[in-house]
């Protein structure tokens, strides 16, 4: 017995146990239907490579400028004292809770052919829709506000106190910014980084409303996944195994880099 | 760098309306209750609170509408706030380096502070690792790395226990030397130490300003009293010492005001013995409270520190009449300054 713990109720380990395997049975009998035989020629075939090069690479730049643009937003809103905040951040924060498919219909709205943004973008002869680059925006749309909550919590501990003296040091706002608020806040931007790729590399509806499913340029590994279950159950299911693998070692390495932290 | 300090810092919103001047070589104590505004002014001196109006002018230069960093306005504060993920050298290099210093010139100015202050052997260290009174000292060096025209000392040493205290006070006043330096605190021994005058504030504006010790030996203002442990009563001056406002004398043998005048008196609480029979001003005692292994007894404008036994002995208890005998040679009569 660990002395100074609060009792739980006996019941409540009952509720918790389903609660757990009703997470990881899924999993593990989803790795018990895995063909082991073929699993390497499965998964290295050229249509699988291409998804899961395509995924890693539109996760890891709709990652960056999630970062790019979300940091920034972040320390605004953690800064601002202004009642508007609140709305802002209810609005920037809304694809966490909007459905995939009604986001990638929003972006077609945008940057679509015939959008508000896209019919400007057409007439200077770029088209964003069906394109890898649609991919990266359908992606950086659906995961930045993860990467955006998890650093303006980190912002929010500990207040601006370092950045007042920073400033009475005669460190300008922008050296205050670089030297003192971003090592500060290091751990939750790894942390956002991370949740944001995961939430990037399993993006589904809003891909495939904005960007289609062409191999090689749109089908990432989620796509490939769900067509493979019509034509190759076992493909699908060796698929998925990698993205189960990629998702866990992303977690594995974040909850490492937190108990570091913490300690 | 020469030069001093003349402000006046207006903050409606809180209250506060304090006008101020800082020798170049002056160090200047701001004292006053709680919640008076004091680290309201050393904010708005140091840049980092909009004041409502008013100006701030250091060595000719003025500073109303220069942000924090272009001041050159050095601050300690209750709390080290050492950056932590800088050691205590890299913390003490940011200033200069901030302030365009190449990394050889900053790391020789981050030495020499660590050593003007004493913790030279601490440059390696993490800031975790140090010791509240170690923190503070290498917060001093890291402002004093950074040459400030100004020091502001918010309660400096407030946080620390008695032996830390002594060290981080001897850092200060290693710092504040050559400079005009503004000090908050609530500590008579720190004013002492380390300011040439006194600025008492009360409710954001100034009541009583003068030479330190002149201020904590002949109180105006009831905070300066009990800042300095005494007890302050008004009245008019008679033959042989002083005629309370609420009733009753106390006579002195150092006074020389001429009678009739208004006039202060303070003595010690300690030496007043409060009495059922006898002379002295007779007060109705208001409370009783435990201080520092004593009762004080307050009555009225009237205050003495008894033992226990002898509150006991008189049996003391709110709403009582008592007399107060203050020792003749223990009552200062003087005019108010000013």
């Amino acid at each position: 017995m660990t002395p100074g713990r609060a009792p739980v109720p006996w019941w409540l380990p009952v509720p918790a146990v389903v609660g757990g395997l009703f997470v990881v049975v899924p999993v593990l009998a989803m790795v018990g239907r895995v063909d082991w035989g073929s699993f390497g020629a499965l998964v290295t075939s050229p249509a699988s490579l291409s998804a899961l090069v395509l995924s890693l690479g539109t996760a890891a730049a709709a990652t960056g400028i999630a970062f790019l643009l979300g940091y920034p937003l972040a320390v605004l809103f953690s800064r601002s004292r202004s009642r508007w905040v609140g709305v802002a951040r209810a609005l920037v924060l809304l694809p966490l809770v909007l459905p995939p498919v009604v986001g990638g219909l929003a972006l077609l709205a945008a940057f679509g052919r015939l959008g508000v943004v896209g019919a400007f973008l057409d007439e200077h002869g770029l088209r964003i829709a069906f394109t890898t680059t649609a991919v990266v925006i359908a992606q950086t749309f659906v995961a930045m506000p993860f990467l955006v909550s998890s650093i303006e919590g980190a912002l929010r501990v500990g207040g601006d106190r370092f950045e007042r003296v920073a400033a009475t040091l005669g460190a300008g706002p922008t050296r205050t910014f670089l030297t003192v608020t971003t090592p500060r806040v290091l751990p939750g931007i790894l942390s956002g980084l991370v949740l944001c790729f995961a939430r990037a590399l399993g993006e589904f509806g809003a891909t495939l409303t904005f960007a289609g499913s062409l191999q090689g340029v749109t089908r990432t590994l989620p796509l490939e996944i769900y067509l493979q279950r019509e034509i190759d159950p076992d493909t699908a299911v060796a698929l998925a195994l990698v993205l189960v693998v990629v998702a866990l070692v992303v977690i594995g390495a974040s909850t490492l880099r937190t108990r570091t932290v913490v300690l | 760098m020469t030069g001093g300090l003349r402000a006046h810092v207006v903050v409606p919103e809180r209250g506060v309306d304090v006008a101020l001047e800082v020798g170049p070589d002056e160090c200047v104590a701001l004292v006053g209750p709680n919640g008076t505004g004091k680290s309201t002014v050393l904010e708005v001196l140091a840049g980092l609170l909009r004041p409502g109006g008013g100006e701030v002018v250091l060595g000719g230069r003025t500073l109303t509408r220069l942000p924090a960093h272009r001041r050159g306005v050095g601050l300690v504060a209750q709390r080290a706030d050492l950056f932590p993920h800088l050691s205590v050298a890299g913390n003490v290099a940011y200033g200069p380096r901030a302030s365009g210093s190449g990394g050889r010139e900053a790391r020789l100015r981050s030495s020499a502070a660590l050593a003007a202050v004493g913790v030279a052997g601490l440059a390696d260290r993490a800031p975790g690792t140090l010791s509240g009174g170690q923190a503070q000292r290498v917060a001093v060096a890291r402002v004093l790395a950074t040459d400030p025209g100004l020091l502001l000392l918010d309660e400096p040493t407030s946080a620390l226990d008695v032996d830390a205290r002594a060290e981080v006070r001897a850092a200060l006043a290693t710092a504040r030397a050559g400079r005009p330096t503004l000090l908050v605190t609530h500590d008579p021994l720190e004013a002492v130490a380390l300011a040439d005058r006194l600025v008492v504030l009360e409710a954001g504006r100034v009541a009583e300003t003068g030479p330190t010790t002149a201020v904590l030996g002949r109180p105006r203002s009831a905070f300066a009293a009990s800042f300095s442990g005494l007890t302050l009563v008004r009245g008019t001056a008679t033959r042989g010492g002083i005629a309370l406002d609420d009733g009753g004398d106390l006579v002195s043998t150092t006074h020389t005001v001429p009678p009739g005048r208004p006039v202060l008196a303070v003595y010690h609480p300690t030496v007043a013995r409060p009495a059922r029979e006898g002379g002295g001003p007779e007060r109705v005692v208001d409370a009783l409270e435990p201080r520092d292994g004593l009762v004080r007894v307050r009555a009225g404008d009237l205050v003495a520190d008894v033992t226990v036994s002898v509150a006991a002995a008189l049996s003391l208890a709110p709403g009582e009449r008592v007399r107060f005998v203050v020792p003749d040679s223990e009552v200062t009569v003087y005019e108010p300054p000013g």
